[in-house]
């Protein structure tokens, strides 16, 4: 098992209560993924030409600012940093090449790149889900669109790393329920095209995978389509855009997804009562995605 | 706590947690109506009972509502998700909305009538209910099922009725695809007298009996003679 919910808001009235809704959201989803969680929430603050960095460390005490001082150096611009608790998001030059560079030098800091991008924050971390979300603050956060995902791991061990969401690349993340058979075959085809994961996950496959079709030209939807040629196994995914957002099953769809329009959002949950406190809810268009009917937005 | 019954007591799911509404449920006598409130698609609502009341289920319910019962009947004011009245003994469960994947799976007896669409897998392995479905199923409905009916009012997702054993599939609209083993056969007497029987239990008027498609298996996967002459 494992939880996924989605909430694309498309009435900015909504916007400041994202993270309240969304933690409501996944809270529900704890009996389907006790051990870890994350998100993948996007919002309109990050100036124009900058990029937020979601860090974290594994070091005991990180010295944030030193990390902050790195990157203007590496940069030659000002940035600034946000810290809550072990992570960070650092908003810094539209340059990924010359930030990832300027981190890599940070040998003792132990830090991981967790995600970038224009819009998106990721968090993830073991535990249970609300504990999570309290602890970086996630019911006071605004923004328009917001992926989650409870896991009960099945196919590798319980790290923060295992947990999803999962970002091969700028603004894009991906939570699963589900499992992979093939995916250790896809992994070495990547790697043969110059794709490394970071992790044992099967998940990280389908993610890298995803990000690999569209560095060649697929749009999400392509890309999804591109998933259901190549990957077999059990699966419900989510997957979000800077303006995008996907859903798919498998074949069989024998891992649940329930979906709920309205005119001020669409909210995505593995099980109903995930939706059940949303506003308006009795309003919504309610239905489930047919097997292999890939199902896209874009706001 | 101790809740009294009325002639029509009422329980918020909210408040109480499904375990004590579904205790509060086993301890009424029978012959009481019972709305429930507040349901928020919790699971496993009023399993397992095996008294006969009436039980209104108020919103929109969870997995496995009614399963495993043995008496009472439920009217959901709402639709329901996976598995709603598996292992089903007898009663009846009216869900007024849609029903998500396996409805009445593996239903031994009793009717479960979904007046939308049910998705996909709906009756797989049913061993003798019957399931009635106003609108479509989804795919892989009937997989499986040993005895029993499925009428489906609407159309039928693909592979309707793989692997078939002795259940019978009455379908109304078009099917996507049969499953492996499974044939359309020529409806008889007795077919058209069953279908408008459960019409009638139904409450389904837009079904016309004489106008059904009768699925069933062709018996070429499972060999019945190896059964012959054996007792259990």
């Amino acid at each position: 098992m494992c939880g996924i919910v989605g909430l694309f808001v498309l009435d900015p009235g909504l916007e400041p209560d994202l993270g309240k809704h969304f933690t409501t959201m996944l809270e529900e989803m704890t009996a389907r993924g006790p051990d870890s969680a994350g998100l993948a929430l996007y919002d309109r603050s990050v100036p124009a030409a900058r990029m937020r960095w979601s860090l974290r460390s594994d070091a005991p005490e990180t010295d944030w600012l030193g990390v902050l001082r790195v990157v203007e150096k590496g940069t030659g611009q000002p940035s600034n940093i946000e810290v809550i608790e072990n992570i960070a998001f650092l908003i810094a030059v539209d340059d990924e090449v010359a930030v990832r560079q300027a981190l890599a030098t940070l040998t003792e800091e132990q830090i991981t790149v967790v995600g970038v991008g224009h819009a998106m924050s990721l968090i993830k971390d073991i535990g249970l889900p609300r504990d999570i979300c309290d602890r970086y603050r996630v019911p006071e956060m605004s923004g328009y669109l917001a992926l989650g995902h409870t896991r009960m791991a099945t196919e590798s061990a319980i790290t923060t790393d295992g947990a999803h969401p999962f970002s091969p690349a700028p603004d894009l993340a991906l939570v699963h329920n589900g499992s992979f058979s093939n995916h250790a075959s896809i992994r070495r085809s990547l790697a043969d095209a110059g794709v490394d994961c970071l992790t044992d996950n099967d998940t990280e496959v389908a993610a890298q995978f995803i990000g690999y079709r569209m560095s060649l030209g697929d749009d999400l939807e392509e890309a999804m389509r591109h998933v259901l040629k190549e990957f077999d196994g059990f699966f419900t995914l989510v997957v979000s855009a800077e303006r995008q957002f996907s859903v798919v099953r498998d074949a069989f769809a024998c891992k649940p997804m329930i979906i709920a329009e309205l005119p001020e959002y669409i909210a995505v949950a593995s099980e109903y009562h995930a939706l059940a406190n949303l506003p308006g809810i009795e309003r919504a268009r309610v239905f489930e995605p047919q097997p292999e009917e890939i199902h896209t937005w874009t706001g | 706590m101790e809740v009294k019954a009325h002639p029509l007591a009422t329980a918020d799911a909210r408040v109480l947690g499904v375990t004590a509404v579904n205790r509060f449920l086993r301890s009424l006598p029978a012959g009481t109506e019972v709305n429930v409130t507040e349901v928020r698609g919790i699971h496993n609502l009023g399993v397992g009972l095996t008294n006969s009341i009436q039980i209104n289920v108020n919103g929109n319910a969870g997995y496995y509502l009614a399963g495993l019962c043995d008496g009472p009947s439920f009217i959901v004011n709402g639709s329901v998700g996976w598995g709603v009245g598996e292992n089903l003994m007898s009663g009846v469960v009216r869900v007024r909305g849609n029903a998500s994947e396996s409805a009445a799976a593996s239903a031994h007896g009793g009717l479960v009538v979904i007046e939308g669409d049910a998705s996909s897998r709906a009756a797989i392995s049913l061993k003798g209910g019957t399931l009635a479905v106003a609108g479509s199923v989804g795919h892989m409905s009937a997989f499986m099922a040993q005895a029993g009916t499925l009428l489906v009012g609407g159309d039928a997702g693909d592979s309707l009725g793989d692997s078939l054993y002795e259940a019978i599939i009455y379908v109304g609209g078009k099917i996507r695809s049969l499953g492996a083993d499974a044939q359309i056969e020529e409806m008889g007497e007795a077919d058209v007298a069953l279908v408008h029987q459960l019409c009638a239990a139904t409450g389904f008027d837009h079904i016309d009996p004489n106008n059904v498609s009768k699925v069933a298996s062709a018996k070429q996967l499972y060999n019945f003679d190896a059964l012959k002459d054996q007792r259990y």
